[in-house]
């Protein structure tokens, strides 16, 4: 079985994100011959006398009719070595909600510049927000090189500014890497180029069919929330209880001693099965239905977790939020909080600062949160949450915030440590 | 994991959440490969609950009979409830009107008698087999895909799905479309068919055929496409990649009988798998329209 690496290509609008998925589709021939027809007779239609890559995914009217990403179209390919999933990205700011939700299930980020603008403000958000997605790997990809004749110090120049921002923001040097490409003419995406003699580097292709792919939280504590009780008629299944749910981190084994949250009682895993097959282990990212020793009164949305390494259990949360609706956020009004399966009434108590994307400066009492901004808030909620810090538990420690009003998702949240 | 049991995980999960989110949720059920894998997962997601969903086959009329044959034979294995809309019905009750000419074809009529059937039974959630990997507008949609009371897809307003956090609150009137296999390739699925050894309708294997030629497509002879002049009928050697209506699902020649053949036949494809549908030809955009209106 080849290794899953997902991928989302990220970056402000027009410098070339869908183009390079389309090159990287194209090159490793990914394509069947009637896409490619399809493709060179919507191009013509446009005018364009070679294929233009982005309409592969720019799949929707309004998106060939304004050249631009309005929403992450999903896309699958393999190599002889790997398996891809790359989520295409818009880059406009009105539809960074769309960039956060391609990024979200990714474990490398591509983004894009183009050479001759260099760094812009949605460069700089979309690295800030693939840095609090704390995503392993995060590949610059100086787009446009043609453009600038292949000039090597124009590529040193935005390398420089983009380094120094990392810096700022903490980013490991060991998670980032920078390459010069043209995706529209195809230099350094599968093969290196003759035209930038001066890069030591690896190509596109190869650097994806290289850098790691992050393993599940299998060594962290133990997290299972309950996503359905499943009983049954069946006579042979007369006695049946699961507590059927996805393990979010560490593993289970039976006999193993846990303990139910709210309640706090303590009991014994006395079974494991996957849709019916028993097993004896289990771990992180697995679907299973636990049975425990003790006839308790679970619901969905309660935790079992491990005896000796419990959460946090508490009706504040210290938060850093992505606001991603046009509704601004509204100090100490009512909310829903989702926290994986888990939906309780919350209250944003106070805005403690907004985080500037590209100087990372925080204003402090700026006292709401506007579509795009990012700051740290208090929280409090109707019930408890059982949550880890996202920096130290990914599968345990990031929410959503729904509006009742509209039902819409407003907001993603990644709990901070508590002070 | 395994990547196929990483897939299967991530739909179950999907269904189980329908099940805790609504209230009156349904499988659309066409009886292609992908509503068949869909059915199956339902069935592992509530085990040994029974499935809590009735299957809904929005009836054109203009099925493969071979089709019809497999639907009920299945439907009494797995022991779920079955819910027939059909088009042919309101057709004759004057909802809507019968196409005319040469590509007339029952797939946009379906959409009338798909949205009645969900106001009729009260659906908040109507489960499909969509995967992103079909079609350019598909692989924009998100898991939980709202529709509005006309039923309609708003791609501009689609709600952000963050990690697995589904958030499936809908106003009354409303309902959500939704799509547990996403992330599946069509090899994914037929991998998934062979390795959980499910049954499929027998027009997905090579046979033989009376099939006739238009616009470099094989069609298949039925009573519901009139050949014209200069079109003749041929038996072929063929199966069909994807099952629709006999009236938009054109076959591909192919001497693939065993499933192992037809993933060999996948892997080395020089067309896409909707590249045999009719439906999909009428325009560059054909089926966003189609779900702008309140399509599949």
């Amino acid at each position: 079985m080849k290794e899953v690496l997902r991928i989302a290509t990220t970056g402000n609008v027009d410098d070339g994100k869908s183009t390079l998925i389309g090159r990287l589709l194209y090159e490793t021939h990914s394509l069947p011959a009637d896409k490619v027809e399809d493709l060179v007779r919507a191009s013509k239609r446009r005018g364009f006398n070679s294929p233009d890559f982005s309409l592969l995914t720019d799949g929707l009217l309004a998106e060939r009719e304004q050249g631009i990403t309005i929403d992450v179209a999903h896309v699958y390919f393999q190599t002889t070595k790997r398996k891809f999933i790359v989520a295409d990205t818009p880059g406009h700011e009105q539809y960074t909600r769309n960039m956060v939700t391609g990024a979200s299930t990714s474990s490398v980020a591509l983004i894009l510049v183009d050479a001759r603008n260099g760094s812009l403000l949605q460069t700089y958000r979309h690295f800030l927000i693939s840095h609090i997605l704390e995503l392993s790997t995060v590949i610059v990809c100086i787009n446009k090189m043609d453009l600038v004749g292949y000039d090597e110090k124009r590529y040193l120049q935005v390398v420089d500014s983009l380094s120094s921002f990392a810096q700022r923001l903490g980013f490991p040097s060991s998670r980032l890497v920078f390459l010069p490409l043209s995706a529209s003419s195809g230099d350094n995406v599968t093969s290196l180029s003759r035209n930038t003699p001066w890069y030591k580097g690896k190509s596109l292709l190869e650097l994806l069919e290289t850098i790691e792919v992050p393993g599940a939280g299998d060594t962290l504590p133990f997290r299972f929330s309950v996503q359905l009780i499943l009983r049954s008629k069946l006579p042979e299944y007369h006695d049946y209880r699961g507590y059927a749910g996805k393990i979010a981190s560490g593993n289970i084994r039976v006999g193993d001693k846990v303990t139910i949250l709210p309640s706090h009682i303590t009991t014994t895993v006395s079974g494991i099965d996957v849709y019916g097959r028993e097993i004896e282990s289990a771990q992180a990212e697995e679907m299973v239905s636990i049975h425990l020793e003790k006839d308790l009164d679970l619901s969905r949305g309660d935790m079992i977790v491990n005896e000796s390494q419990l959460p946090t259990v508490s009706r504040t949360v210290e938060a850093r939020l992505c606001w991603l609706h046009e509704r601004p956020a509204k100090v100490r009004s009512r909310y829903l909080l989702q926290h994986g399966v888990r939906r309780v009434y919350a209250r944003i108590d106070t805005i403690r600062s907004v985080i500037h994307p590209e100087s990372l400066e925080a204003l402090q009492n700026a006292g709401t949160l506007s579509l795009n901004d990012i700051g740290d808030v208090s929280i409090t909620t109707g019930i408890e949450l059982f949550y880890d810090p996202y920096r130290r538990n990914k599968a345990n420690g990031a929410f959503i915030i729904i509006d009742e009003a509209t039902n819409d998702t407003v907001a993603v949240g990644f709990m901070s440590s508590t002070k | 994991m395994n990547y196929l049991k990483e897939l299967e995980s991530e739909a179950i999960y999907v269904i189980r959440e329908v099940a805790a989110q609504f209230e009156n949720a349904a499988i659309l059920f066409s009886c292609g490969k992908d509503s068949i894998t869909i059915a199956h997962l339902a069935s592992k997601a509530f085990f040994p609950a029974a499935v809590p969903f009735p299957l809904v086959h929005i009836d054109t009329g203009h099925n493969f009979p071979e089709v019809l044959e497999f639907r009920d034979a299945f439907v009494k294995e797995i022991g779920v409830q079955l819910i027939v809309g059909s088009v042919q019905e309101a057709i004759d009750k004057g909802e809507i009107t019968e196409q005319a000419g040469r590509y007339a074809s029952r797939n946009m009529l379906q959409t009338h008698v798909l949205l009645k059937s969900i106001e009729q039974y009260g659906f908040d959630a109507c489960i499909g087999g969509a995967r992103r990997d079909e079609e350019k507008a598909r692989a924009k949609e998100r898991f939980f895909s709202v529709r509005n009371d006309f039923g309609q897809w708003d791609v501009k307003r689609q709600r952000p799905e963050l990690f697995d956090m589904l958030n499936g609150k809908i106003h009354k009137g409303e309902n959500v479309r939704v799509f547990p296999i996403s992330n599946w390739t069509e090899l994914d699925v037929w991998n998934y068919l062979k390795e959980e050894r499910l049954a499929i309708p027998s027009i997905y294997y090579a046979h033989s055929r009376p099939t006739f030629l238009r616009d470099a497509l094989i069609w298949p002879i039925s009573d519901f496409v009139p050949l014209v002049t200069g079109e003749t009928a041929d038996v072929r050697q063929v199966r069909f990649r994807t099952v629709g209506d006999m009236s938009c699902s054109a076959a591909i020649e192919s001497g693939a009988s065993t499933i192992d053949q037809i993933i060999y036949e996948i892997e080395n494809a020089q067309t896409s798998e909707r590249g045999a549908r009719i439906d999909d030809k009428w325009s560059e955009a054909a089926m966003e329209l189609r779900k702008v209106q309140g399509y599949f």
